[in-house]
């Protein structure tokens, strides 16, 4: 079981991080960094085979590629804009974390234009304005 | 599946030598040398943690087609 091997890993480093964080602080900060890159390291394997599937059946149904592709950029920003304010903002840094998920945002709305712009061109070839 | 998970002990390991340097060195009054020490435990650390953030971000790089 996978799971269980994952919830001792996290156990651990929770016991570790407070053996440290008294005398130590930034590295105890350290080892909470290093069991967040582990787990999401575990997790990527996964997120690697749905993704796999998600591209296989886009190719089935003759989507354009750049469709999917940017949809995947989504979320791969997503996922580490997510973990970097979760990191930030266990060290304390509120207003850093909150800046990183904006830039996250941005960084989102700034890939989807393309995306936006052909359904507004669609959407004026169907309903040509006069 | 899962990798190897030693570097997490090898981490707690070296800040409880450093803690326990740091505190030696306090007690004989030695305040900038055990400065030193922490800062030197912690770029050891640091070494290890950016090997590990690098690796996640270029399979990150090669799952979601990000480039640049």
């Amino acid at each position: 079981m996978e799971m269980l091997e994952i919830i001792s890993i996290g156990i651990i480093a929770t016991i570790l991080f407070l053996l440290l964080k008294d005398k130590q602080p930034a590295i105890a900060f350290l080892i909470i960094i290093i069991t967040v890159l582990y787990l999401f390291i575990v997790a990527i394997q996964y997120v690697t085979e749905i993704i796999n599937l998600i591209v296989y059946l886009g190719e089935q149904a003759n989507i354009h590629q750049v469709y999917i592709k940017t949809i995947l950029q989504i979320i791969g920003i997503a996922y580490i804009t997510e973990m970097g304010s979760n990191l930030v903002k266990d060290a304390g840094l509120e207003s850093v974390a909150a800046k990183i998920e904006m830039t996250g945002k941005l960084i989102i709305l700034f890939l989807a234009i393309p995306i936006f712009k052909s359904l507004i061109e669609t959407i004026i070839s169907i309903f040509p304005v006069v | 599946m899962l990798g190897d998970t030693s570097i997490l002990f090898q981490i707690a390991g070296i800040g409880i030598i450093v803690a326990m340097i740091h505190t030696i060195l306090k007690q004989m009054g030695k305040e900038e040398y055990a400065q030193f020490v922490s800062l030197i435990g912690f770029i050891i650390v640091l070494l290890f943690v950016l090997n590990s953030i690098s690796d996640l971000f270029q399979q990150i790089r090669a799952v979601f087609f990000l480039k640049g």
